[in-house]
């Protein structure tokens, strides 16, 4: 991609190609010959480890969609399906959910690095603007996937973004409708958006293709923001920038394998466990961690037009930056105003960040104003004034000065500054959770968990005690529809053997049909049988239950968390605490109290919980002491019950828990492994430009 | 810094573009003189390469012979075992890694758990099947002909030579002893996959409508194109009345 390359091949079969296509010439000039600055630092390992993460996000999300089902009816399930069944489904799963946000994470970086450097300064508008719009498309793609597994959050999310576009004048309702193919969202708006999530992508890698040219084209900015001028200042990209790319990615897939083997769910929302449902919205909508500094800009504006043009705006915005910063100096280690203004404009992005999580009411709203402003003002007022006012040090005369200057030392700033990077995202991502925690309810204790960290496995005993207390109490309210009788006796689970699966599955009575005389008849369970579900449909529960749907245990214990806040969500970062979920449910079940405190009104037909948000429940204290016979001594108390009943529910929500951290353990070693040895490569290859 | 400029080399020396670096380097190593410059041939380095992996106990990989070789070659003019060392390690455990990463992605396509299971065996009552009746049932997705044979069917079967057929099997091999009257057979022709059509073709037995191969009494492919007879599932009689296929 930089002019012709004098690249020839020796084999006579290659040859004969390449004068007809001359595609080995052109990777060579692009990816072997390149010149790249000398002087690079490990920010701009960023574009490499995006070009990584998309090439993953397109292989695993190609791999889902071979699985998925875009219906309204099946989404969820299919998605269940796919954690459950398909072999390393779960494996697939994480690697593409957290891989959006380790995505997003990269991209984040990199912006914030060329706005450091002043990488969309002449030469290189094109090469910006063609990063915005790649920005763009990643957040529709992104967005829509989100909507895919239908749950609550996909739904009410995919409802709260699409009426955005409602804020259009005159045509607003009319944009909606033809995004929804429908007066609501519902299954045309999933269709569609399965359809552009898989589309997307590849217009994203079109558009890489072309910023990669135009990048190729300017060539490379660099921290002293001078032009390469001899073949002093640059080294060929292979093997000088490939190996310390290469390290950078393995780098990068430490920190990715943390979420995909130990927190997969620490980026997402509990809420998305629970089946989309278009009757309840949940008590807070939070978009994913990525969209919250465009959210609380959208929610700081009283106006609704003028909000979702303030949001849009806000991304726009970027498209100018070339033309509103107007300083010859590019980057900003040679602009000291400038350095630290960008600096207070990170700490403005990561608090609306925060705020975009919190519940938009009092000091929140103020605040997100001030950011607001804050936000726009960087661009519009303090870039356009610093480019006339600031006095910019000298810069070096040539990358080849730079790099002589700076001979050792370099590597402390970049790691203070990650660090400092990793809490403001900490804080981020803990702005999510205080959402929770606003609900208002008493934290449940936190528990010891046999599966708990990362060599957490589930103490089968209390498991088949489980088994047994939801078989008894939970099952005549509430079903296990994503749990077979099969999965009894799979690797990980409650150690039963088939012949017990099968003869626990034979107790239950299984609607089948139709026969051949078209009627449905009860016949015995099979292993592959699903835990029948005790009503036919929510209607019948709820009437059998005082108005309230006992909800499916399949995803309890991950469908239900509390707010650990700040700075427990940070710790729980690094000790891979992820039991909220097991935490609530035991608690609850032991939460019940016989008289309400004084001056709780308790509605009719409810009984108090303490740990049950508002603490009116519909479901009377289930357990009791004595109630379940145990045959292996373990006590007959409600504590005891509650526990082994968590620990047989927190295996149904994830029967492949066991085989995530043991194939994590593995990951790690490996990873581990090869960075060290990627460090050690890249260091001899280095020794030689030094 | 150092005599080697690397894109001035790409494009003054030697006849492929990526060996400049191995020049480049070469030159380095030798503090600006060449000291040890092996034979300019396209395949020398490759091959003094190949010993030297020899040496060390190491497999060279295809896949890091374009990359290293020339850097290995270069830099043996100082710490030759060593780095080979290093060089071959990393890109033998990034190989191993890219293989173990295959497994996963791969393996997914696999029958699910749920697919796996639903292809238990079953159990087939044939009391309601009269004779000279057949009925079709599912197993697996593939459905399964079982056919009550009349006398006449069954000693059609049998009267045939059996070394004369395309696929030679006896009619007893291909039914359980004691129940000759009952044939069970993956209704699936073994030509392109079509299914075929019972009581029907001149041989009593089943008629492909695709590319017309007749199967008799038996199953046993006797006219078309199809290669080999109607498989037999696995299957037991659990009762005189019932079977279980899987
Ligand atoms: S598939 Fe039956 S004859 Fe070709």
């Amino acid at each position: 991609m930089s002019g012709p390359s004098d690249f020839q091949p020796t084999n006579p079969a290659l040859k004969w190609i390449e004068r007809r296509l001359p595609i080995m010439g052109l990777m060579h000039s692009s990816f072997v010959a390149y010149p790249t600055p000398r002087n690079l630092n490990y920010w701009w390992t960023f574009g490499a480890i995006l070009s990584f993460m998309l090439g993953v996000q397109i292989l695993t999300g190609v791999i889902l969609a071979m699985h998925y089902t875009p219906h309204a009816d099946m989404a969820f399930k299919s998605v269940e399906l796919i954690v459950r069944d398909v072999n390393y489904g779960w494996l697939l799963r994480n690697i593409h959910a957290s891989g959006a946000s380790m995505f997003f994470f990269a991209v984040y970086i990199h912006m914030f690095r060329g706005l450091y450097y002043g990488s969309y300064k002449e030469p290189r508008e094109v090469l910006w603007i063609l990063g915005v719009i790649i920005y763009l498309l990643m957040m529709a793609t992104g967005f829509m996937g989100y909507v895919l597994p239908w749950g609550q959050m996909s739904f009410w999310g995919a409802t709260v973004i699409t009426n955005l576009f409602s804020a259009v004048p005159y045509f607003g309702e009319s944009i909606v409708t033809l995004l929804w193919g429908g007066y609501s969202v519902g299954n045309p708006t999933l269709n569609r958006f399965f359809s552009l999530h898989y589309l997307l992508p590849f217009v994203i890698a079109g558009v890489v293709v072309l910023h990669i040219w135009a990048l190729h084209v300017a060539g490379q900015n660099n921290p002293a923001g001078v032009e390469a001028k001899t073949e002093k200042d640059t080294v060929p990209f292979t093997p000088y920038a490939t190996m310390k790319d290469m390290f950078g990615v393995s780098c990068f897939l430490l920190f990715y394998a943390w979420f995909i083997f130990y927190m997969p769910n620490y980026l997402g929302d509990a809420e998305n466990y629970i089946p989309a449902n278009p009757a309840v919205t949940p008590a807070h909508i939070v978009p994913e961690w990525y969209y919250l500094p465009f959210y609380a800009i959208l929610r700081s504006i009283p106006n609704k037009l003028a909000g979702v043009v303030a949001m849009f705006g806000a991304i726009i915005i970027l498209a100018f930056l070339p033309w509103l910063d107007s300083a010859k100096t590019r980057s900003s280690k040679y602009r000291p105003l400038a350095k630290q203004f960008f600096w207070m404009f990170v700490v403005v992005c990561i608090g609306l960040g925060y705020l975009g999580a919190q519940p938009p009411e009092g000091i929140y709203v103020i605040v997100g104003r001030i950011l607001t402003f804050l936000y726009f003002a960087y661009f519009l007022i303090l870039l356009p004034l610093l480019s006339r006012i600031e006095k910019p040090r000298p810069v070096p005369n040539s990358i080849a000065d730079d790099v002589l200057a700076k001979s050792g030392g370099k590597a402390a700033p970049m790691v203070s500054t990650v660090i400092a990077l990793m809490v403001a995202g900490g804080l981020l991502l803990g702005g999510a959770e205080s959402a929770r925690a606003a609900e208002g309810s008493t934290k449940p204790p936190a528990q010891k968990w046999s599966f708990s960290g990362p060599f957490g496995k589930f103490d089968r005993g209390a498991m088949q005690r489980g088994l047994k207390v939801y078989k008894e109490v939970c099952a005549s309210c509430h079903g296990l529809s994503f749990v077979a009788f099969r999965n009894l006796a799979e690797t990980g689970g409650p150690g039963y053997s088939v012949a017990q699966a099968q003869a626990f599955a034979s107790e239950y009575k299984v609607k089948d049909g139709p026969n051949d005389q078209g009627e449905m008849f009860e016949r015995p369970g099979r292993p592959a049988d699903y835990f029948p579900s005790p009503f036919p449909n929510e209607q019948a529960a709820r009437a059998a239950n005082g108005g309230a749907y006992p909800p499916d245990l399949s995803l309890i214990t991950k469908a239900r968390s509390y707010g650990r806040g700040f700075p427990m969500f940070l710790i729980d970062f690094f000790t891979q605490y992820q039991e909220q979920g097991p935490d609530y449910v035991m608690a609850l079940l032991q939460g019940y109290e016989d008289k309400p405190p004084a001056g709780f009104n308790l509605p009719e037909g409810s009984y108090y919980n303490t740990y049950f948000p508002g603490h009116a429940i519909k479901m009377p204290k289930p357990l009791n002491d004595g109630q379940v016979t145990y045959d292996d001594g373990s006590p007959a108390t409600v504590a005891q019950y509650a526990k082994d009943v968590t620990t047989f529910l927190m295996w149904a929500a994830e029967p492949h828990m066991e085989a995530r951290k043991q194939l994590g353990l593995q990951v790690f070693v490996f990873l581990i492994l090869l960075t060290v040895l990627l460090y050690f490569t890249k260091k001899k290859v280095w020794a030689n430009a030094h | 810094m150092h005599a080697c400029e690397p894109i001035a080399g790409l494009r003054s020396h030697g006849k492929g573009a990526n060996r400049t670096i191995l020049d480049c380097l070469f030159r380095r190593n030798g503090g600006g003189k060449a000291v040890f410059l092996p034979p300019r041939g396209p395949r020398a380095p490759a091959a003094s390469l190949r010993a030297r992996f020899r040496v060390s106990g190491a497999v060279p990989l295809a896949a890091d012979k374009k990359g290293l070789e020339i850097v290995t070659t270069a830099s043996s003019a100082d710490h030759p075992t060593r780095r080979d060392f290093l060089y071959v390690a990393t890109g033998a455990v990034a190989a191993v890694g890219a293989a173990a990463t295959v497994w996963p992605l791969v393996s997914q396509m696999n029958p699910d758990a749920s697919t796996v299971a639903a292809g238990a065996p079953i159990e087939v009552d044939l009391t309601p099947i009269a004779e000279g009746q057949d009925i079709k049932v599912f197993w697996r997705g593939k459905p399964i002909y079982i056919s009550h044979r009349t006398k006449k069917q069954i000693e059609e079967a049998r009267a045939v030579s059996v070394s004369s057929l395309p696929d030679p099997q006896s009619d007893e091999a291909r039914i359980k002893p004691g129940h000759d009257q009952w044939l069970v057979v993956v209704g699936i022709c073994t030509h392109l996959g079509c299914i075929p059509i019972a009581h029907e073709g001149q041989y009593d037995g089943f008629f492909c409508p695709c590319h017309g191969s007749v199967y008799d009494t038996s199953g046993r492919i006797r006219q078309g194109p199809a290669p080999t007879n109607l498989a037999v599932p696995p299957y037991t009689f659990v009762s005189d009345t019932k079977i279980q296929i899987g």
